[in-house]
């Protein structure tokens, strides 16, 4: 499929990265010809350099023939601007913007009709969506959802004293009492596969994949008890923190948010009446003594720094906060292993949610048989879970998985048939219409699902 | 240095190689040329071996190359190529020197057609097949042809460096987004003009086997014949034909894309080609001022005064007379045709119009600043700026393209033949043209030569023909060191 990225910062390196791994035509287009020389380096990608709101750098960039244009430059104006324009050379072509401004957020509606947009993303709303399903789950550092939500993989760390210390993996159902499957290991921050005779320790954190019924019977079985979360502390005033602000207090959570600039407080206070704002720096550990940093359910570092939101996390956590949330702004991509290895709580990516969101739209539009329905990228960037729908395509339907052989760094982690979801084992079976969830490891893409079998 | 990555790229173009002998390898069995066969069978049999063994050693190695690595790998690739390439001339003894059989197979590939045979016809069938054919591989490149047709996801966009190593001229771009769609849109535009002129040649009468090694010494801008009298034993039709189609493989390839995409205005309006053509018909039309008289008719005048024009100016090479007797001004106007060269992007060599026209642009700039020292220019090329980087790139381009044609004319000088014979048999040489004047003019070749200077301009061809930087960079400390 031929794909203009116009911008191509954080997120539209993170979205050119993984389309053009998937095999698309990309095309990139940013004011500043370093960065292009960066991307034409690091990925089979042309690169246009000029604004990409301008009819001709449009044209250079084969606007005209293209089937998506994604516009994620800094400015919304000039995205939406960007989108415009493309869609008047060529009404056929798909438009993705990312708008972050808040006050163009309740018209947002409106304004894909009347731009013709065919997506919008948003880094800050999704990160406040995605950190308020953690908020409501205290336990898990991570969950995504799959076939619909009524598959869940989610991601536990194994605290000292936790039942499963020393559990042999086949042993885990007597444990567990419940039917889950772990995929993936995180051991002093590179990513295991385990096999039947894995002996999991503390600190290990674990991804597992079950149906979102199990979910709480897995945490009663663990005594992972989840207190509600009642108070929330939010380190940074962003737009990010607005949005949270208020889903949070749409549930009755209280929401205190430290932020250092005066005038950003003021505001804070004027549009968000209910919570309590507090002008400080948040890296100063007596400020977040003074504010009872250990009285709170769960502290949410969301400032611009990511270095700062890690040293924030780490203290919160050495408080003993019962759930840490960080947010960092430049991702894992460097050294996912290393981060991972950190004691940071969960970390939330907001370019990776807008770019997971972009590559779905993207698989939707190509409709192609056997293309992934999701993707989700685990255990900082050294693993994938991608959801399949079995189709006619499907090269081993029928045939019981322990008579198929697949790759051997692919694990099928779920099944859906149905309202039925199930745990696959030897006798498992695909068939027309299952939605599948498989993880791979060690780095590799599986944009098919035949990809698998070997 | 990623040792393992450059073994298994130099071991698939091994591979690669190998498979490109076979069809000299049928050629020799068809005429029955037994030894020919044995010595192409052996240097096919060692060739896949050693590639082979060095894709054994490059197993698992990290496919992330950084520019310097593809550079390095680029010039590696060339030289070893090279290196097994020559073997079925010197095993079959019909080049019994190894330094001069290796000669010839580099000014093979390099595209520029300097031979060191002073009877061309001694050879057999096959190997005069295989000369011509390394012309064509080497006139695209040998990278470009794997990464266009090797079957594979490439992960990271690494490949680009390597069509930059491989590919003439100062800025390559990408036509359409995927490296391997690029590279596949240029050989098959490379294969379809060459399959006309293949048609054509055969409608004038010429055998096959010629036919086909003349064009593919045209298309790769080379210049090997199969006669040695090169061209001019054919009739006008044919040399018109070879005039016509060493003008056209001089175009730069993206201009046929643009004609493909309908695109007629941004060709018209193309400010290299609009120079290419400019000083191909005004070289012509002063040569044929001064020769007047020289030949019977006008139009024998126009088609000989075509001929070497289109021949030189595209670093081909060929000759339909001797040229060298011609008066010293068409003389010396060819020699600056040798070091302007084609278009970038297209498979000839020299300096290249699309550098030239930089060149002078920024020196007008340059010289216009030191008039009115406050005035901000930007340079243009068709309408769009030429960014700074492109333009001190070019002007090192330039520096090094000197300073490595001055060091080469001492070096070969030692030879103590004379000015002319030294200093054309450098810029041939680098220009990838291949004949030069007096000694290595049109009717001589380069058999006198010593071995010193053998390997000197061995060097010279390869860097002419990769644009410098990738044969200067393995000759660079800094690329061996263990590391950095």
């Amino acid at each position: 499929m031929k794909i203009i990225v116009a911008g191509d910062g954080k997120l539209g390196s993170s979205v050119t990265r993984q389309l053009s791994l998937e095999g698309n035509d990309l095309t990139v287009i940013d004011l500043k010809e370093s960065v292009l020389e960066s991307s034409e380096g690091r990925y089979d990608v042309m690169s246009i350099q000029g604004n990409c709101a301008a009819m001709d750098v449009l044209n250079q960039a084969g606007a005209k023939t293209a089937d998506l244009l994604i516009a994620v430059t800094n400015s919304d104006e000039v995205n939406l601007l960007s989108c415009l324009t493309a869609f008047g050379m060529n009404p056929h072509i798909h438009t993705i913007a990312r708008i972050r401004n808040p006050e163009y957020q309740e018209q947002i509606y409106r304004m894909r009709d009347i731009f013709a947009l065919s997506m919008t993303v948003d880094p800050d709303r999704q990160t406040a969506v995605e950190m308020e399903r953690l908020l409501k789950y205290p336990g898990f550092l991570q969950r995504e959802p799959f076939a619909h939500g009524r598959v869940e993989l989610v991601e536990l760390k194994i605290e000292k004293g936790s039942r499963l210390c020393d559990v042999v993996m086949k042993d885990l159902h007597r444990t567990v009492n419940c039917n889950v499957l772990i995929c993936t290991v995180v051991r002093n921050g590179s990513a295991l596969s385990p096999d039947g005779n894995f002996v999991l320790k503390e600190g290990d954190r674990v991804f597992i994949t079950a149906a979102i019924n199990e979910l709480s019977t897995l945490l009663k079985n663990l005594n992972i008890i989840t207190h509600k979360v009642r108070a929330v502390l939010i380190c940074g005033g962003s737009r990010f923190a607005v949005y949270l602000t208020k889903l949070l207090q749409r549930s009755g959570i209280e929401v205190k948010i430290i932020e250092k600039d005066h005038d950003r407080c003021e505001y804070l206070a004027e549009i968000l009446p209910k919570a309590e704002i507090i002008c400080g720096d948040a890296s100063k550990d007596f400020l977040l003594e003074g504010e009872d940093i250990s009285r709170y359910d769960a502290v949410i570092s969301a400032t611009g720094l990511d270095e700062l939101n890690m040293i924030i996390s780490m203290y919160a956590l050495h408080c003993g906060v019962p759930q840490v949330l960080t947010k960092l702004g430049r991702g894992m991509e460097v050294n996912g292993s290393i981060i991972s290895s950190m004691n940071l709580g969960s970390t939330i990516v907001p370019k990776d949610l807008c770019c997971n969101s972009i590559v779905q739209y993207v698989r939707a539009m190509k409709n192609q048989t056997g293309a992934a329905l999701a993707v989700y990228s685990i255990a900082g960037g050294q693993a994938e879970a991608v959801e399949f729908r079995i189709d006619d395509t499907c090269l081993h339907c029928g045939e019981p998985l322990k008579k198929i052989k697949t790759r051997k760094n692919v694990l099928v982690a779920c099944l859906s048939r149905g309202s039925y979801t199930e745990i696959p084992n030897g006798d498992t079976y695909f068939q027309v219409g299952d939605t599948v969830v498989i993880v791979v490891s060690g780095g590799g893409v599986i944009s098919n699902f035949n990809e698998i079998f070997v | 240095m990623n040792y393992k990555m450059m073994g298994k790229f130099v071991g698939q173009i091994l591979l690669l190689e190998a498979v490109f002998m076979i069809p000299a390898l049928l050629i020799g069995v068809y005429f029955g040329e037994r030894k020919a066969v044995i010595c192409f069978a052996l240097t096919i049999l060692l060739t896949a071996a050693v590639g082979l063994l060095l894709g054994l050693f490059g197993r698992g190695s990290r496919s992330v190359f950084r520019a310097k690595e593809g550079l390095a790998c680029v010039g590696m690739c060339w030289i070893v190529m090279s290196l097994l390439g020559c073997l079925p001339f010197y095993l079959s003894g019909e080049i019994p020197e190894y330094i001069d059989a290796f000669f010839e197979i580099v000014s093979g590939f390099t595209t520029t057609g300097a031979s060191i045979l002073s009877e061309v016809e001694s050879l057999s069938n096959s190997m005069l097949y295989w000369r011509s054919f390394s012309h064509w591989i080497g006139g695209m490149g040998v990278l470009v042809f794997l990464l266009a047709f090797m079957p594979g996801r490439e992960e990271g966009g690494f490949t680009t460096h390597l069509l930059k190593a491989e590919s003439p001229g100062p800025n390559v771009g990408k036509l359409v987004p995927k490296m391997k769609d690029t590279a596949s849109i240029l050989y098959i535009m490379y294969c379809i003009l060459t399959v006309l002129d293949i048609i054509f040649l055969l409608a004038g009468g010429m055998d096959p086997l010629s036919a086909v090694c003349i064009a593919f010494g045209t298309a790769g801008t080379g210049g090997f014949g199969v006669l040695s009298d090169s061209i001019a034993g054919y009739s006008p039709y044919i040399q018109n034909v070879c005039t016509v189609f060493m003008l056209l493989f001089g175009v730069n390839f993206s201009c046929y894309y643009l004609l493909t995409l309908r695109k007629f205005k941004d060709v018209w309006k193309d400010e290299e080609l609009r120079t290419y053509l400019g000083i191909v018909f005004g070289s012509i039309v002063l040569i044929v001022w001064n020769l007047r008289g020289y030949y019977d008719t006008l139009a024998e005048t126009v088609r000989h005064a075509a001929f070497q024009v289109a021949s030189i100016i595209t670093t081909t090479g060929f000759a339909t007379t001797d040229f060298d007797q011609w008066p010293n001004f068409s003389r010396a106007l060819l020699l600056m045709l040798m070091l302007v060269g084609a278009c970038a992007g297209s498979t000839g060599g020299g300096f290249k119009v699309g550098r030239l026209l930089l060149i002078i642009k920024s020196a007008r700039r340059s010289i216009q600043q030191v008039v009115s020292p406050r005035k901000v220019q930007v340079v243009r090329s068709n309408g769009y700026k030429v960014s700074e980087k492109v333009l001190a790139s070019t002007n090192a381009y330039l520096a090094a393209y000197v300073m490595i044609i001055i060091g080469s004319f001492l070096l070969i000088s030692l030879n103590g033949f004379s000015v002319t014979t030294s200093l054309s048999a450098v810029l041939a040489c680098f220009n990838n043209i291949g004949p030069g004047l007096e000694m290595v003019g049109p009717t001589g070749n380069y058999s006198e030569f010593s071995v010193f200077s053998k390997l000197v301009l061995i060097v010279d061809m390869l860097a002419g023909r990769l644009e410098i930087f990738p044969i200067l960079i393995l000759f660079s400390r800094n690329t061996w060191k263990r590391r950095g």
